[in-house]
């Protein structure tokens, strides 16, 4: 595979040494007496070598095991509170679309670092500043309900909200009562189109389904939407030419992003004409590193254009999280401009190609 | 070189997609044909302007129309008509090809199913003529005229016919060909092992001056076919019971299930039966026992024996034979798990006492077959002691029928849906029992195998009593 925009080695290396140190730090703070995690200090216990110690650079948290996300959903969420934030109550962030005991990740400002930096990578002509917002997705006790009200109110906005509680879709489209799931749609999207017939919005969120089953409402950009931010499912390079020419109709911004509770959110780079309308993401590194790893030897990553199973390390001084293997897949992808890492593109559920996935309109 | 690629027909304008699937050769798994792929948006998204589509073929006198079928059946049968985006062709003899070697068809079956589509452009006038009644067909164009001296006046109940096409015999396409002559636009996905002959059809309508946006063409996913289904506001749907039940109720929707096309003999004319065994071997074989209009059982007051026996002296020994060979009879599968499945539940039937596989004796061999790298069927016929046994009433994608006695007096109350009943009978009164029948689609009344239709007569439903609504019309000078 021939490098379509070239980042120097120099900026590649120097991004790795800056993720090696940040490394040494997240590690040596989840594992010391003082600022530590009641879970990860229990865990070095019965581990057998000290994480603080032994680990010197990224590589070396392949001593680690997966972190097993039951972990999660098992435990009470006080046991991930570093002592360093004693005293402060924090936010408890549940993920998506399962049905049972939710898994839960506590946080305190992370979502605001990521979305303040976020701010910084979306365009002012399709998120005018000091203007509206609408979010249209799941809120409720998702991090992403408060991150998307921050990165408005950053940008000098506020923001609308409809919900989407991706729960009873996933539910009801396993039922197969298709005819619910789709009355529930249209009960969200009219929703949003009422605020849009009545409120100045700008900028929106939602996923792509409820994106296009709005456009089918509203025109949108005589609605005065100026730029889409999305997320949520598989987007196929095919799906997000759809997206941009027939539902944008190449009039809207539109800024795909991967992203979940557990990682926060990796941004996509402008697509080219020679992406084909495919669209890489990449990690908010060194916040979180995502790896494309070989299903079978996961410690090993796969070849640039090769897919394979997405795995998350999240290495912030609220949380730490080693080598999770998301239920996902996707293409590895070389470093861009601006990002001096490996990205991650066509992410789609993990044996998508082998079995059907309820994804539904979330 | 890549393989060539077929692209989506958006009403009219041709859009290659960044999703494709291919079709392979059902022998040599060669690749040898790319699908564009589009998502349920982009349907409706064109749906949207279906209007100007459906104005642009309304403005068309349907006479006009007529002349346009005539020489768009000329090109479909001889000509070389555009196939792919960037001016690609296809020669008749390469439809024949490509057809018969990702559908398993032989050749001789692909050019009989090509010259039914070709009687169907060609003989639009005495189809429409059928499906009208013989009226005078500017009351399509002008909306009110007269039939047989009572006035009458037609609206179009829909601005697009949708079709959710099936990929088991070109021939099917002949359903939906009528509502283009009829003015109404079709938006069409095709079956995902058959496009070649929907897009030849659009294709020679198009060279013959058949505006371009009157055709949608969509190979799409099942979320795909649904907005076809239900956003055009009249359907077509063909399929098994279990793709077709959702849509039974919806009267917007004609459901074009299993035929479970029958033969039955009646007991005035059994002692004939031998008379009658080419018809029932025809009703069994023509096409590969593939259509709808292929009987699927023999329903006797007596002598079932002995007929099964018979019919599979006649059919058992048949046996796959080349593609090119013109006396082939046998249609291999495009997709191997069909005939796995089908060859499966027939065995499984078996099991249920009370069924012979009458024809295993004269086969010479198992009813599947691998033979050049294709996965055929070999004919079937099952004797069944009772109409309630399993397979007594079953329809496979091959030459297959059960024999069944069942007493004339209760035939009709057996059979349930049958889109092709030939009943062998000159009894008045049991003809008059057939024809009072609410099962029955269409009666072959006497010796006509069950394939053998009459194209002044309406099949499964009169396509222009759904694509056109009568309204009671009167008028005064001022």
């Amino acid at each position: 595979m021939t490098k379509t925009m070239i980042v120097p080695d120099a900026a590649i290396a120097a991004a790795k040494a800056s993720l090696d140190d940040h490394v040494r730090t997240i590690v040596r703070w989840h594992f010391s007496d003082e600022s530590g995690s009641p879970f990860w200090l229990d865990w070095k216990e019965k581990a057998g070598w000290d994480p603080a110690k032994d680990v010197k650079r990224f590589e070396d948290l392949m001593h680690f095991p997966h972190f097993q996300d039951e972990w999660l959903r098992d435990l009470q969420p006080e046991v991930w509170a570093p002592q360093a934030f004693k005293g402060r109550p924090f936010n408890i962030f549940e993920t998506g679309g399962t049905t049972g005991m939710p898994k839960q990740r506590i946080g305190w400002d992370d979502y605001k670092t990521d979305y303040s930096e976020f701010s910084e990578k979306i365009n002012d002509a399709h998120f005018p500043r000091n203007h509206y917002w609408l979010m249209m997705g799941p809120t409720g006790p998702r991090r992403l309900r408060l991150a998307i009200e921050h990165l408005a109110n950053v940008r000098g906005s506020s923001c609308y909200f409809i919900d989407l509680d991706p729960r009873w879709v996933k539910k009801v489209i396993t039922n197969k009562q298709f005819e619910q799931a789709k009355a529930y749609m249209e009960h969200v999207v009219d929703q949003a189109v009422t605020i849009l017939k009545n409120r100045k919005v700008s900028g929106l969120f939602t996923t792509p389904k409820l994106l296009e089953a709005l456009a089918e409402k509203i025109d949108l950009y005589q609605a005065g939407i100026r730029g889409v931010f999305c997320g949520g499912t598989t987007m196929a390079p095919q799906y997000v030419r759809f997206i941009v020419e027939e539902v944008l109709e190449g009039k809207i911004g539109f800024y795909p992003t991967y992203g979940n509770t557990l990682m926060g959110l990796a941004a996509s780079v402008p697509l080219r004409p020679q992406d084909n309308f495919s669209i890489t993401y990449y990690a908010p590194q060194p916040r979180a590193v995502l790896r494309i790893v070989d299903p079978k030897q996961t410690e090993k990553v796969v070849g640039y254009g090769e897919w394979g199973r997405v795995e998350l390390t999240t290495l912030t001084k609220e949380f730490f999280m080693p080598r999770f293997l998301e239920r996902d897949e996707a293409i590895r992808r070389e470093p861009r401009e601006p990002y001096a890492w490996d990205g991650v593109a066509e992410v789609r559920p993990f044996g998508a190609m082998e079995k059907n996935i309820v994804e539904g309109v979330y | 070189m890549g393989i060539p690629h077929l692209p989506v027909l958006r009403l009219g304008r041709i859009y290659e997609s960044l999703e494709k699937t291919e079709l392979a050769d059902h022998r040599t798994g060669e690749k040898l044909l790319s699908i564009s792929q589009v998502n349920s948006g982009i349907i409706r998204k064109d749906l949207a302007k279906i209007g100007a589509a459906f104005d642009a073929l309304q403005k068309i006198p349907t006479s006009k129309m007529l002349a346009i079928c005539a020489k768009a059946g000329e090109f479909f049968l001889n000509g070389t008509l555009p196939f792919g985006t960037a001016g690609e062709t296809q020669t008749a003899q390469q439809y024949v090809e490509n057809l018969s070697k990702t559908s398993g068809l032989p050749h001789i079956m692909c050019r009989r199913n090509m010259a039914k589509v070709h009687h169907v452009f060609t003989q639009m006038d005495t189809i429409l003529k059928g499906l009208t009644r013989g009226m005078d067909l500017r009351v399509v164009d002008e909306g009110f005229g007269e039939q047989a001296g009572v006035p009458v006046s037609y609206f179009p109940a829909t601005k697009a016919l949708g079709v959710v096409l099936p990929s088991n015999s070109p021939g099917v396409n002949s359903l939906w060909m009528p509502s283009v002559a009829l003015k109404i636009p079709v938006v069409l996905k095709p079956g995902r092992e058959e496009p070649w002959t929907p897009y030849r059809i659009i294709q020679a309508f198009i060279a013959a001056g058949c505006p371009a946006e009157a055709f949608g063409f969509y190979p799409t996913d099942h979320e795909g076919a649904d907005t076809i289904l239900k956003a055009c506001g009249r359907a077509l749907i063909f399929g098994d019971e279990g793709t077709t039940a959702k849509y039974a109720s919806n009267p917007a929707i004609q459901v074009h299930g299993p035929g479970r096309s029958k033969v039955i003999i009646g007991e005035d004319e059994i002692g004939n039966w031998k008379k009658h065994l080419d018809v029932i071997v025809e009703s069994i074989l023509a096409n590969g026992g593939r259509s709808c209009v292929n009987a699927s059982a023999v329903l006797v007051p007596s002598h079932g024996r002995e007929i099964a026996e018979t019919l599979a002296q006649k059919l058992g020994p048949v046996n796959v034979r080349s593609s090119t060979d013109e006396t082939a009879a046998l249609s291999g599968f495009a997709n191997a798990k069909m005939a796995e499945w089908i060859d499966g539940t027939i065995e499984e039937g078996l099991k249920t006492p009370g069924a012979e596989d009458v024809t295993a004796k004269y086969r010479n061999g198992a009813r599947k077959v691998v033979q050049d790298g294709g996965i055929y069927l070999r004919p079937t016929v099952v004797w069944c002691e009772n109409f309630q046994h399993p397979l007594a009433n079953r329809e496979f994608l091959f030459p297959y029928a059960s024999v069944v006695e069942v007493p004339q007096a209760q035939v009709l109350d057996l059979i349930g849906p049958s889109l092709v009943v030939t009943g062998i009978t000159k009894d008045a009164a049991f003809q008059r029992a057939l024809l009072a029948s609410p099962h029955i689609g269409r009666l072959n009344l006497g010796a006509l195998p069950t394939n053998h239709v009459s194209w002044d007569q309406p099949h499964e439903g009169n396509l222009f009593e759904f694509l056109y609504v009568r309204r009671a019309i009167q008028r005064a000078a001022v």
